[in-house]
């Protein structure tokens, strides 16, 4: 007879996730009762509140010795607490984007079009249920890359993909696109998520446990059938890659990014990364380890061909949101090989790397919503020529976040790349080493391809104009400039600090 | 009768699903596939379960279920937003990102 126990949780360690979760349901109670003129100013303030209360209480429980935060259910350690406040930081700022109410619909049921459409435009109406979807995804995004028990593991990812399907359909400008970015999100995460839930079957079988303890202690043993072991490593990872966007797994995101409101693909491309990285991270290093003869040869092709596919593609790419998310699938391929490093500088490396391209890829979708004609935003890349004799700080911004992304020196996609490759060389795994080099050098190209457009050449006349940033958006690419420079001229004391504290408990 | 068959049902189900989200061209029904490849994870997951002689396998799949739930509200939230303004849930005339 199988007894139940009742569960104890420590609060103080669960607080930042059930602080976001609470101002969520908030957020949910205002759209219901609030009037709708005061919706948007308290749902924002809420929202902010909410994100920076939760680091707060992050940052108190920080060296707590304790790490069982719920059973064996959610772990807090030092990883997850890095990557927990790397996720909280990267959606603060990018709340600062979606407040710009000008990037999304009126009312998101009404009719492309339709005369629905125009009187809602013409009452000013405003979709602020953002913001409690926000926080929804944010919370599942910090529960993600904690959770140590498949069952959270699996009710974490769906919270953090649901509200996002949704929020990439409510575009203001393009609704079609933005209705078809949603569905084909839709169809391919809840396929993916279908692998996911039938790769934890397997695991169980193999383990009989769903926690990640229990799948190591399995590992060790070796009593279990190796082929469900095989099974489960492959679905899961199939689920895992889809999220980060790895060949061949990536199909979605650039269609997705071009058609989500752009404040949203900044959120879903930065925070979703590091939440699903985390977990990643988390799964292999803990459960998977010692059974690493079995994953990592494929894990390594997956992670040389998405780094160059993602950069050969991006090439050809006319589109500045389609580009961002190619050069996205390739810092996939990079952060990959954090994960097959298996060490803890490994371990380092992917998260000082998965907070800087955060931070940059937030504060470069926040350029791109400024440049825009009548119609919205203006993404073909012909059209952003001269940007930087019209808008010569906007353009310089710019500019700075591609040279992070393709890792020149006194950025701090520099260190973070330099840091995550010598970390799989230490490992021995020398051909992503010699691939990362390459295929970041194929992508520096495209990166300065595109800032000679912007400065050297002659800008067009066709209405394209860079748009007055509203405070929010100035705050969103200020911090994030500023953050990108310090972290490449000085980031000694973040990469001390993070030496200190990741690691993973099993 | 050996428990292993209810796996291999279970595999065949999953394939069925995945092959199905493959070829058929209605969102509608390509989510339907989905959905039995959630459901043939449930009964790989109970299976399983009596195999180990552990209820954890059980658990996973009352929350599969609820999680299941869930996305039939999302989703079909989506498909009929697709619908109203196309007329049409075929995946194949939603291609204006296609390019």
């Amino acid at each position: 007879m199988i007894e139940f126990v009742s569960p104890t949780l420590d609060y103080a360690l669960l607080a930042p996730i059930l602080i976001v979760l609470g101002g969520a349901v908030l957020g949910v109670l205002i759209e219901a009762f609030a009037p709708r003129k005061s919706r948007a100013s308290s749902q924002l303030f809420i929202t902010l509140a909410t994100l920076v209360l939760s680091l707060v209480s992050l940052i108190r429980v920080r060296d707590r010795s304790s790490s069982a935060a719920a059973m064996e259910s959610v772990t807090f350690d030092g990883a997850g607490m890095l990557i927990q406040g790397s996720i909280l930081i990267i959606s603060i700022i990018s709340v600062f984007l979606l407040a710009d109410q000008e990037n999304f619909t009126a009312l998101a049921a009404a009719l492309p079009g339709s005369d629905e459409e125009r009187a809602s435009l013409q009452q000013d109406l405003r979709v602020t249920e953002i913001y409690p979807l926000t926080l929804f995804a944010v919370a599942g995004m910090m529960l993600f890359p904690v959770a140590t028990d498949l069952i959270t593991l699996f009710v974490a990812l769906e919270v953090l993909s649901l509200p996002l399907y949704l929020l990439a359909g409510l575009s203001r400008r393009r609704r079609l696109m933005s209705q078809e970015a949603a569905l084909k999100y839709f169809l391919l995460g809840a396929f993916a998520s279908a692998f996911f839930l039938m790769g934890i079957a397997y695991l169980y079988g193999y383990s009989s446990s769903v926690t990640f303890a229990g799948i190591h202690s399995a590992v060790i043993g070796g009593s279990g059938n190796d082929i469900y072991l095989l099974l489960g490593i492959a679905f899961i990872s199939v689920g895992l890659l889809f999220k980060v966007g790895a060949v061949p797994f990536h199909a979605w995101s650039p269609d997705v990014y071009q058609g989500a409101p752009t404040a949203v693909t900044a959120l879903m491309a930065a925070a979703t990364k590091v939440a699903a990285f985390g977990a990643m991270l988390r799964i292999f290093y803990v459960s998977f380890a010692e059974a690493y003869w079995q994953w990592r040869p494929a894990i390594i092709a997956i992670a040389l061909i998405t780094m160059v596919f993602g950069s050969l593609v991006a090439i050809a790419q006319r589109d500045v949101k389609r580009m961002l998310a190619y050069s996205s699938i390739a810092h996939a391929g990079f952060l990959l090989s954090g994960v097959v490093a298996l060490s803890k500088s490994g371990l380092e490396s992917s998260i000082f790397y998965l907070f800087a391209y955060g931070i940059a890829t937030v504060g470069a979708f926040g350029v791109v919503t400024l440049v825009r004609d009548s119609a919205g935003e203006v993404t073909d890349l012909n059209r952003w020529s001269g940007l930087g004799k019209r808008s010569p700080w906007v353009a310089t911004a710019f500019a700075g976040f591609l040279l992070a992304f393709a890792g020149i020196p006194l950025t701090s996609g520099f260190i973070g790349k330099f840091s995550i490759f010598s970390a799989a060389y230490e490992s021995g795994s020398t051909a992503i080493l010699i691939t990362g080099v390459l295929s970041s050098a194929i992508a520096a190209f495209f990166y300065i391809r595109v800032i000679v457009l912007m400065f050297f050449k002659d800008p067009v006349e066709d209405g394209t104009s860079v748009v007055i940033p509203s405070i929010y958006t100035q705050i969103t690419i200020t911090v994030s400039a500023v953050a990108t420079f310090a972290l490449g001229i000085y980031p000694t004391p973040l990469i001390n600090f993070i030496q200190s504290s990741a690691a993973f408990l099993r | 009768m050996s428990l292993d068959n209810y796996l291999y049902l279970s595999a065949i189900l999953f394939t069925i699903g995945a092959v199905g989200v493959v070829v058929r061209r209605n969102a509608i029904v390509v989510f339907m596939c989905i959905e039995l490849m959630l459901n043939a994870a449930n009964l790989s997951l109970v299976t399983f379960s009596r195999i180990n002689g552990t209820l954890d396998g059980q658990v996973v799949a009352f929350f599969t279920m609820v999680v299941a739930a869930c996305e039939v509200v999302v989703g079909l939230a989506i498909i009929v937003t697709i619908y109203r303004s196309r007329r049409s849930a075929s995946i194949d005339d939603a291609s204006l990102l296609k390019r």
